[in-house]
């Protein structure tokens, strides 16, 4: 174990040819032959959505689930540098460089979702753009992020340039960009969430609520630091890493703490609109809706004691725990949830170039952290490590 | 434990910020709109529909449409609804014996699906690029596809399921109606009011519209009365017709604060495919909810600030990589 003094970062070494890398890059392929079959034959011919379902797991799952999963470094940075828990520094460069893939993902993933692509650069021109619409708000905000991720992770590409210089002068302005790293997750997450309101009736009451921007934003904090779990057990076990017990514990009693609040503002909202009801019936939505909130509740019990909260496995099981309760809050509202008025004799469930496709962006990330956190200083350095 | 307790009212004081704004201070409140004074529309009267389908055909050549085959041999044009190729469709509703006209049981009735030109669109509201617009004169909400990015956050947002996607073209646009505007230059009007043989589609302006399916719905029943044709303040193409079983609802008169196309119904709305809506739009509570949190930027800018200055504060011995640990006995 080693002491209270913080490791820096350093490049993991190896080879970028490997079992994983190699998986992915064959992922990678067969999204990429989808995707031309799709710009030139048009959406319908790959993908299962219709006016009924016009939004599949394309938007649903790469883009809201996506960027939901990749608020690790959001999380991380709101403790480290707002709450002033500098203990927790040495978890900042790895979940930065994770919500960096999946927002730029994210945000590269609308582009094989949208029916007019080349139009895209409208949402930013004054006279196309539409501030009222939620989508609006949504795409600037994710936009800005990735710009400012991209910089706030920039000292990683710097240092290992040894443009020492170049890095200084960043650092000056680097606390504006990590408010901002701060307040545009904040804005957008929530927007997202928000982006259910429009469509009034189509929603199933358990989703839809006036609350719904601050149920989404809490939920992509939790998410944020349940994916910070999930992903330090998984880079400890894959590079045979110690896993940072020391910094996950007191972690996983925060997550709690901001868990606890979410759920008395979701059952609280739920109560006061008097929508449970709809909870209990029968059918895949209430189902649905109870293996969400199951799965909210579930770190209570997986890592509820000092004692749980040492034993990786269960830190890990609370990590997806946490992150199958965001992804479902997502799904239910957007798709399982949606189609009251217009569902009837609509269906939809995604095809296989879909999850291909799917497939094939999150197969792009775990690329992308591999060679990233094997040839750059990601990481935290560790004593028994051979160097690259 | 200091800090955590503080890292945990942050984080209730940020959520009662936001609830606090979404509960809506009055100013930032966006009130359902209403439709304007010119505001044109349809009368769509069920009773009064024989089902001929004169104005699904006639919705394909004004728009330019191409037919849409449900049946085998394909013949002609056989929608089943309303898509990117196809704007307006009659359809039917059936139950037991089907004996008896605009009877819930055992009978059968017509109803027309097309765009209702709401007074507060949600497409409008959700299209993030103005390729959704109501024009301030007519109402009517037109599509520019020009503008469009594809995004269908308008298909996924219209409680009647109204903006349609072209899914097999790779450059799809939206389909939907849009009250014949592009045939108003030459002197035409709605193509399915003009060729309806029984004004069962009626065009004209909305306020007039809702003045005629009142003064319908106020008839006795069996009774008879002039119904017009083509449109209101046209030439004269009225008839004397029986009066229909009215239910005492104008569809369209306060749903989602209101709609331009109206509808008159014997038969149960919800039954017939017209979801029951509320008096306030879904657009305004979202527009209330964007503008609390997001009017003026006045709250991002003001978080801004205050991250900023706690951020400057925190970051100081960043670049240091030979390790700080702030290390507060907190294990």
């Amino acid at each position: 174990m080693t002491t209270h003094q913080q490791a820096a970062p350093a490049p993991v070494g190896g080879s970028l040819v490997n079992a994983a890398t190699v998986v992915c890059g064959v992922l990678i392929a067969i999204m990429a032959a989808i995707l031309l079959v799709r710009f030139i034959f048009g959406l319908g011919t790959v993908a299962n959505i219709n006016d009924g379902y016009s939004w599949g797991i394309w938007v649903v799952v790469d883009v809201m689930i996506g960027s939901a999963l990749a608020c690790g470094g959001f999380s991380v940075a709101l403790l480290v540098y707002i709450f002033n828990k500098g203990e927790y520094h040495p978890l900042v460069r790895p979940a930065l460089l994770a919500s960096l893939f999946g927002y730029t993902l994210a945000g590269a993933g609308i582009f094989v979702d949208l029916g007019r692509w080349w139009n895209f650069w409208h949402i930013f021109w004054p006279g196309y753009a539409n501030p009222s619409s939620v989508m609006f708000e949504v795409a600037v905000c994710v936009t800005a992020y990735v710009l400012v991720m991209w910089i706030e992770f920039s000292p990683v590409f710097l240092e290992k340039l040894g443009k020492r210089d170049v890095k200084k002068k960043l650092n000056k302005w680097l606390f504006f960009f990590i408010a901002l790293g701060v307040l545009l997750p904040m804005m957008h997450q929530s927007s997202l969430g928000t982006m259910l309101v429009v469509m009034g009736g189509q929603v199933n009451p358990l989703w839809q609520t006036p609350a719904v921007p601050l149920i989404y934003l809490l939920t992509a904090i939790v998410i944020g630091y349940g994916v910070v779990l999930f992903e330090s057990c998984v880079a400890a076990a894959s590079y045979r890493r110690t896993i940072e017990m020391r910094l996950l514990n007191p972690l996983s009693k925060i997550m709690l703490g901001v868990l606890a609040v979410y759920l008395v503002v979701r059952f609280g909202d739920l109560l006061i609109r008097g929508a449970l009801g709809e909870a209990l019936n029968p059918g895949w939505v209430a189902i649905s809706f109870w293996i969400e909130n199951i799965a909210f509740v579930a770190p209570f019990f997986l890592i509820g004691t000092v004692a749980a909260r040492r034993n990786p496995a269960r830190l890990f099981l609370a990590g997806i725990a946490i992150m199958l309760g965001g992804i479902l809050l997502r799904l239910n509202g957007f798709l399982i949830g949606y189609g009251h008025f217009t569902g009837s004799g609509w269906t939809y469930f995604p095809s296989l170039a879909e999850v291909m496709v799917t497939v094939g962006i999150f197969a792009i990330e775990v690329l992308g952290y591999i060679i990233i956190t094997r040839r750059f200083p990601v990481l935290p350095r560790e004593n028994a490590q051979v160097a690259s | 434990m200091d800090s955590r307790r503080l890292f945990l009212k942050g984080v209730v004081a940020g959520g009662a910020a936001i609830t606090a704004a979404a509960v809506a201070p009055p100013s930032y409140a966006r009130e359902t709109h209403s439709r304007p004074a010119e505001a044109l529309g349809l009368l769509y009267d069920a009773t009064l529909c024989i089902g001929c389908k004169a104005c699904v055909v006639a919705c394909k050549e004004a728009n330019n449409n191409p037919p849409e085959f449900s049946t085998e041999d394909r013949l002609w044009d056989t929608p089943l609804d309303t898509s990117g190729y196809t704007f307006n469709i009659i359809k039917m509703y059936r139950n037991g014996t089907m004996e008896t006209k605009d009877a819930e049981v055992n009978g059968f009735a017509f109803m027309k699906t097309s765009c209702m030109h709401c007074a507060d669109p949600s497409c409008v509201s959700a299209c993030p690029v103005s390729a959704m617009t109501k024009d301030p004169v007519t109402g009517i909400v037109a599509y520019d596809p020009g503008a469009c990015v594809g995004c269908r956050y308008c298909v996924v947002a219209c409680p009647f399921g109204i903006p349609k996607y072209q899914y097999d073209s790779p450059t799809g646009k939206i389909g939907k109606c849009e009250l014949c505007r592009h045939r108003y230059q030459d002197g035409h009007y709605s193509a399915c009011a003009e060729v309806c043989p029984t004004g069962a589609t009626l065009h004209g302006r909305s306020a007039d519209l809702l003045l005629e399916a009142k003064r319908r719905i106020a008839l006795k029943p069996g009774s008879v009365t002039r119904y017009p044709r083509g449109k209101i303040g046209g030439p004269d193409q009225s008839y004397e017709g029986p009066v229909g079983n009215y239910l005492q609802h104008v569809y369209g008169e306060k749903e989602y604060g209101g709609t331009q196309v109206l509808k008159l119904s014997a038969v149960t709305f919800a039954k017939v495919g017209m979801p029951d809506l509320p008096p306030k739009s879904s657009a305004a509570m979202s527009e209330t909810i964007q503008h609390s949190l997001y009017g003026g930027l006045v709250m991002p800018v003001v978080v801004l600030g205050a991250l900023s200055f706690i951020a400057k504060r925190n970051v100081h011995d960043e670049d240091d990589e030979s390790g700080t640990g702030k290390d507060k006995g907190e294990k």
